[in-house]
């Protein structure tokens, strides 16, 4: 029987296997951040050990940085103390950072893709659970707990068990105004916030293989918002083209020979998948979330759906949904379409990236932002917001009424000063929906950035399709 | 870390479904660099309202509940990989939480946290709530060298799964950091041989 990309990448890395227990299994590369790898530091110190493979690392600040006058110290006491508490241990570790002035800095699954560290066939890790991300590139990457990041520090391995398998194929043609986010949002409104559990996800068929690199990570980013522990598309031209020629990229006879290894990165014909789904993609349209988990999405034109519409059985599920409905303030029956709008945010580790803003300045580019919305555009990274001015793309936006804040991960999570007030509402390319995710009381709405564009410009939820 | 020994309480019932890691510890209480002090913010969100009053209607704030077991809703724990979430729970007093299906990361960071993920069939955990609704004082026996969990007062048992080396550590409050670093060698020679 053959073997699934998964497995393949898998099974280069077990060092050993417990019996009845997990395996050791190999971590090239873990990324960390300023939140959840200051106790890993602590327990090392503890413990009188050294970070086993410092150049294996790769840090950056992001979840606590301000998106406005970063040249002037962080405001918050405690904000300030976690981001210069991560300067002080990469220091004293010899880790190399990419901190607040640095060239480099920006969101971590940012970050990582555009410097040439994250490649196909590599495992990679981080306190943070959207590393799923780097999976784009034919990779296995998921997030981890702190106690897992210190035992990668201390011995570049991970105590894990195999996940199972399942594979999402979708094909067909994709529809105007149709993006990754929104392939990904339906894909999860099908499968459910709970459909992945226990699962690494390949992404397959011409919706995905026909994305750029940008898109394959929007979609593998969101594999975890299924309960998936990743997800991973397998590597063609799209992303050795990609990869070729970065910073950390392999170069001469090394690309050479890594490149022929990654041509074999892929999941035999015969291999079995545990589940597999298959959807068309001439059924998607621009998505977005009516309820509190990334699971609740609608096509835009489409109606608020009730329990009983979304094949809630139970009452306990019944219940949960009627609670995500009651935060919202939604009935059953609206129309999303036309809904009031008070914020709008592009950014996050899902849809910060150059494409992205592409994506804005095509919608917004000769309009102007309604009044009555507040639009926070946050590019990913230094470089993203220095490709923005280059391209010429800031002058389009600014034109229309926006202003381009600096890198971080902003409204995505209410732990900055980028917080979206009790009551209101935010039409946001971020990950998350829950309550409070983007500030107590703040109700969250996820679309795509050219859906979030279109919102800013006409003041209510609008699709994109109508604007291109 | 604490060794696991058997619990014997009576539970406090969560049955909201797809609770995740934000309701559990919001963000804003993050920005600790120390593993202390989080389950003064369990919740905190569900337990207080803007002006901190407590919202009695919440599990936690309702005193007709209390115990070391938390019996949740299908999907706990699902979202944010923070480990703060696993260290809230267990700070707070909990040492179990029963579910019919725990979110990957959540299950892996209690396990590394000395708090037991216990996953039950979805009948035996609406057997669960009844028990407790019945009874707010019932109690529930949860024995992990025999890996099943009783409803004391109706004597129901269900057996639950957990990975043998899983187990042991729990029980002898092992850790995997000294685990690992006694494979040193191991995973010197595996890098050898890939070079």
């Amino acid at each position: 029987m053959g073997k699934t990309l998964f497995d393949k990448i898998y099974d280069n890395h077990v060092v050993s296997s417990i019996p009845d227990g997990p395996d050791v299994f190999y971590i090239d590369v873990q990324y960390i951040h300023e939140v959840t790898s200051p106790q890993a530091f602590t327990g090392l110190r503890e413990r009188g050990l050294k970070v086993a493979r410092p150049k294996q690392i790769c840090a950056t600040a992001d979840h606590n940085v301000p998106t406005e006058n970063q040249h002037l110290p962080i405001s918050n006491d405690l904000s300030r103390h976690q981001v210069s508490t991560l300067v002080k241990n990469c220091d004293e570790f010899g880790i190399e950072l990419y901190g607040m002035e640095h060239p480099f800095q920006g969101i971590v699954h940012v970050v990582g893709p555009e410097l040439g560290v994250s490649q196909p066939g590599m495992t990679m890790v981080c306190g943070d659970s959207h590393t799923s991300t780097h999976g784009a590139f034919g990779a296995i990457a998921f997030g981890v707990g702190t106690s897992e990041v210190e035992q990668v520090m201390a011995s570049q391995c991970l105590l894990q068990q195999r996940s199972k398998t399942m594979r999402v194929t979708v094909d067909g043609e994709i529809g105007k105004g149709v993006t990754a986010k929104d392939i990904v949002l339906y894909v999860i409104s099908k499968v459910t916030a709970a459909g992945g559990t226990g699962y690494f996800i390949e992404f397959a068929g011409s919706a995905f293989t026909d994305l750029t690199m940008e898109g394959r990570m929007t979609v593998c980013n969101m594999s975890i918002e299924m309960g998936a522990r990743g997800g991973l598309i397998a590597p063609d031209q799209t992303t050795f083209d990609y990869v070729e020629g970065r910073d950390f990229a392999p170069k001469g006879a090394e690309w050479d020979k890594k490149l022929a290894e990654w041509k074999t990165l892929k999941s035999d014909d015969d291999a079995i998948f545990d589940k597999e789904y298959k959807f068309d993609a001439a059924n998607i349209e621009p998505m977005i979330t009516y309820g509190t988990n990334p699971g609740m999405g609608v096509g835009i034109t489409e109606k608020v759906p009730s329990a009983n519409d979304i094949g809630a059985k139970s009452i306990k599920e019944i219940e949960s949904f009627d609670k995500a409905l009651d935060y919202m303030d939604f009935n059953v029956g609206e129309t999303m379409m036309g809904k009031k709008v008070d914020y709008v945010f592009v950014g996050s580790c899902t849809n910060a990236r150059i494409e992205d803003f592409r994506e804005v300045a095509q919608i917004v580019k000769g309009r102007q932002k309604a009044d009555n919305v507040i639009a926070w555009l946050v590019p990913g990274s230094k470089q993203v917001e220095k490709q923005i001015q280059d391209e010429g793309l800031a002058e389009i936006i600014e034109a229309a009424g926006f202003k381009i804040r600096q890198p971080g991960c902003s409204a995505c999570l209410a732990m900055n000063d980028d917080k979206v007030p009790s009551g209101a509402y935010c039409v946001s390319t971020s990950n998350r929906n829950f309550e409070g995710r983007q500030g107590p009381g703040a109700r969250t709405m996820l679309a795509s950035p050219m859906t979030a564009a279109a919102t800013a410009i006409a003041g209510v939820i609008a699709n994109p399709a109508d604007l291109i | 870390m604490e060794k696991f020994n058997t619990i014997i309480s009576p539970a406090v019932p969560l049955s909201t479904e797809n609770v995740d890691t934000d309701q559990i510890i919001p963000a804003r209480f993050l920005k600790a660099t120390t593993r202390d002090g989080f389950g003064d913010n369990l919740f905190r969100d569900w337990r207080f309202d803007k002006d901190d009053n407590p919202i009695t209607s919440f599990c936690l704030e309702d005193s007709n509940y209390s115990g070391a077991i938390m019996v949740a809703g299908k999907n706990f724990g699902c979202g944010s990989s923070r480990e703060h979430a696993a260290w809230a729970i267990h700070d707070y007093g909990f040492k179990v939480v029963i579910c019919s299906a725990f979110a990957d990361i959540f299950n892996n960071n209690a396990l590394n946290n000395g708090l037991l993920p216990v996953t039950v069939s979805p009948e035996f955990l609406t057997k669960l709530f009844s028990a407790i609704e019945n009874d707010n004082n019932a109690t529930f026996k949860v024995d992990l060298e025999n890996q099943f969990v009783e409803i004391t007062t109706t004597g129901e048992k269900e057996s639950f799964e957990i990975n043998g080396y899983r187990k042991e550590c729990l029980i002898n409050g092992y850790d995997n950091v000294d685990f690992l670093i006694s494979q040193k060698d191991n995973i010197a020679e595996y890098e050898a041989n890939r070079a």
